[in-house]
């Protein structure tokens, strides 16, 4: 029970830390995986509590058959949730491109509306994006270069009867200001010189300066990058606690079915202190997995518009095959 | 006349024990948490002394690890006692002890008291010394290339960016230093000629700070340079711009975060005295109910606890007497006798 409210915690977790930085994702699929944990945290618990019930009961035999009916059944719905956790853990590794492409664009939006701190709905990129390059330690999407071809700096702060500024926006067809600098959050503060964010390319513009071989100015990682390696080390962390707690839960109703079988052997008798054997299937898995197909035809016959005609026998077991839900 | 005198029945003297054994239990587990918050303290202190002058004091903290083991200590035995207490073969052995225990247990008390009182107390040297650190930590911001000092300016700059402010008492403390090593300073240049010549220590001064002091929520990109210069950027009045640069500057920021974590370390070592002294209490009890039991053999019978045997007046003379016994005693034979008070043992 206790490692169902784990995987619980953790679906928790890792959905809030994915929400936080929602304003550079694209799209939320990935928000799956830890949807699919807090579900499944949530449903083991309360299995747990029932198996415990359960586990209970088969100590006295005349408490024991009211659960018969409800076992089977039970026993079913468990193994489909439990496996729903491998589900999850495969899905947390399938959907790591699905994520590097949905903060590619989320990004890349990111850094276009960088400016727009006027415009509503926008006003709080620019401090997402600083607050962000600064914590994750990185710079533009997949490097620096990202910002030079973006106008970061908005209309409002440019002098347009200033010649600098009027060369720059006649220089490019959409006439955007573009420079060779980028904001300050890229600043890298182990750098042993005061940061250097305007002329970037330009050699000449600093005192000793090469930008070819400065490497601790502004942070050289992509935020894109930064970003994806930080998730998936959490989901890395969280991966062998659901494994974990997967090979628990199937321990746990391993155990209960032979509990269940042994039981069964012992309802109706007088002597309870009698050996009986226990099992996971009563046939082998073949033949048992027969026997379900029978049984689910016999009930949709049951469901059509009267049709008397007697049941198929095991000799036509692919004929009509009803659409299952 | 007894204080606060109670009558016990062999019921209630288990209901007390058990209750005070539980309540040990916790008191155990608050020492825990003192220590765990002494270490959380020190660890802070540390990562910042470089900001302090590397002078300040690690007693406070140092006093609470201390005193949170202490108080683990004190608690296991005292917790053992209770139990013992049930079983009355077993309290035997405790029961030559237990008035030493108490007055230990008073002393652990006001011992906590004064704790408490230097937590809050501390913040006042914490203020100097910060003041005083991080006027040099700003000096040698710029010296990078200085084994000892190279780490300076990364430190300061986390500082800043974590705690959001800007300079000592605020950002114009950044025009009072050099902050840009000579080695990135072109010297054949008008510019950097003009400001070296025009200050007396030939120091390279400028309105503009580091990049550190910038806040992320400002409309506009950050301004560093030429900040009281309103005509060097568009649309810019330097007297009205708010949200450019942090204006808090970092000692009172600093000052604040430690503030608030030592008035809440206080007031947790605060609530523990009131634990150890409701325990302290609980064991008296226990004590004087167990040593007045009517009938010696049964266990069963009756008796009465109090915290004070006589009332407080009556005790506090008790015990001037007897050190004023203690006291003539050392000194050298006068052959006088003295008053023999009663002393109460």
């Amino acid at each position: 029970m206790f490692s169902g409210a784990i995987t619980f915690a953790m679906g928790v977790f890792l959905k809030t830390e994915l929400h936080r930085r929602s304003e550079v994702m694209h799209s939320m699929d990935i928000h799956i995986v830890p949807n699919l944990l807090m579900a499944v945290g949530l449903a083991s618990v309360g299995i747990n509590i029932c198996a415990g019930k359960v586990c209970q009961d088969s100590l006295d035999p005349s408490r024991f058959p009211r659960w018969k009916t409800f076992l089977p059944p039970f026993f079913c719905f468990s193994v489909f949730l439990t496996s729903l956790l491998l589900v999850a853990m495969i899905l947390s590794f399938a959907l790591q491109p699905s994520l590097e492409e949905s903060l590619k664009i989320g990004l890349k939006n990111g850094i276009r509306f960088y400016k727009d701190t006027d415009t509503p709905g926008r006003c709080f990129q620019k401090e997402t994006i600083d607050r962000l390059q600064i914590e994750f330690q990185c710079c533009g999407n997949t490097n620096y270069r990202d910002w030079f071809e973006v106008q970061w700096i908005s209309n409002r702060y440019l002098d347009f009867t200033s010649k600098e500024v009027k060369d720059r926006v006649r220089s490019n067809v959409d006439g955007r200001y573009l420079l060779d600098g980028v904001p300050f959050s890229c600043c890298n503060p182990a750098s042993p010189r005061p940061c250097i964010q305007y002329s970037l390319l330009d050699n000449y513009a600093h005192y000793n300066y090469e930008y070819q071989t400065e490497e601790l100015n502004l942070y050289n990682r992509g935020c894109r990058q930064a970003l994806v390696n930080y998730y998936m080390g959490l989901m890395n962390t969280i991966g062998p606690c659901v494994l974990f707690d997967f090979l628990l839960q199937m321990t746990i109703l391993v155990s209960l079915r032979y509990l269940q079988t042994a039981m069964e052997g012992v309802i109706g008798q007088e002597n309870v202190e009698i050996e009986t054997e226990g099992y996971i299937l009563e046939k082998g898995v073949k033949e048992t997995l027969l026997e379900t197909k029978e049984k689910m035809k016999k009930l949709l016959q049951f469901a059509q518009v009267g049709d008397a005609s007697a049941t198929t026998p095991e000799t036509q077991p692919e004929e009509e095959k009803p659409a299952t839900a | 006349m007894a204080l606060m005198k109670v009558k016990f029945d062999l019921k209630k003297r288990v209901k007390l024990a058990q209750m005070l054994w539980l309540m040990y239990w916790f008191s155990i587990m608050a020492g825990v948490l003192v220590f765990s918050m002494g270490l959380f303290f020190k660890i802070e202190l540390r990562k910042r002394s470089e900001l302090m002058d590397n002078n300040e004091s690690h007693f406070v903290p140092n006093i609470l690890i201390g005193v949170g083991l202490l108080a683990c200590c004190l608690n296991a035995c005292g917790g053992k006692i209770c139990y013992d207490s049930l079983d009355s073969t077993k309290f035997v052995k405790w029961k030559a002890i237990l008035k030493p225990f108490l007055i230990c247990c008073l002393f652990f008390n006001v011992l906590l008291v004064v704790t408490a009182a230097m937590c809050f107390v501390m913040r006042i040297p914490l203020e100097f010394t910060l003041a005083e650190g991080l006027k040099n930590g700003m000096k040698y911001y710029k010296d990078t290339d200085t084994p000892g000092r190279c780490y300076m300016k990364r430190t300061l700059d986390l500082m800043q960016m974590e705690f959001r402010c800007c300079g000592n008492n605020n950002y114009k403390d950044w025009f009072e230093i050099q902050w840009v090593s000579n080695r990135y300073l072109d010297f054949s240049s008008k510019e950097v000629k003009d400001r070296i010549s025009s200050n007396v220590d030939g120091k390279y001064l400028m309105d503009g700070v580091p990049f550190s002091c910038c806040n992320p929520s400002s409309p506009r990109p950050c301004i560093q340079q030429q900040i009281t210069n309103n005509s060097a950027h568009y649309s810019y009045d330097h007297y009205t711009e708010e949200l450019n640069i942090w204006k808090r500057g970092c000692r009172d920021a600093l000052v604040s975060y430690y503030g608030g974590m030592m008035n809440t370390i206080g007031i947790l070592v605060l609530m523990v005295t009131l634990l150890q002294t409701a325990v302290m209490i609980g064991l008296q009890y226990v004590n004087t109910s167990l040593s007045t039991l009517v009938n010696p053999e049964d266990p069963e019978s009756e008796s009465e606890g109090w915290i004070l045997e006589k009332t407080v007046k009556e005790t506090f003379t008790d015990i001037m007497a007897k050190m004023k016994a203690m006291g003539k005693g050392n000194q050298v034979d006068e052959g006088a006798n003295e008053e023999g008070v009663a002393t109460v043992s």
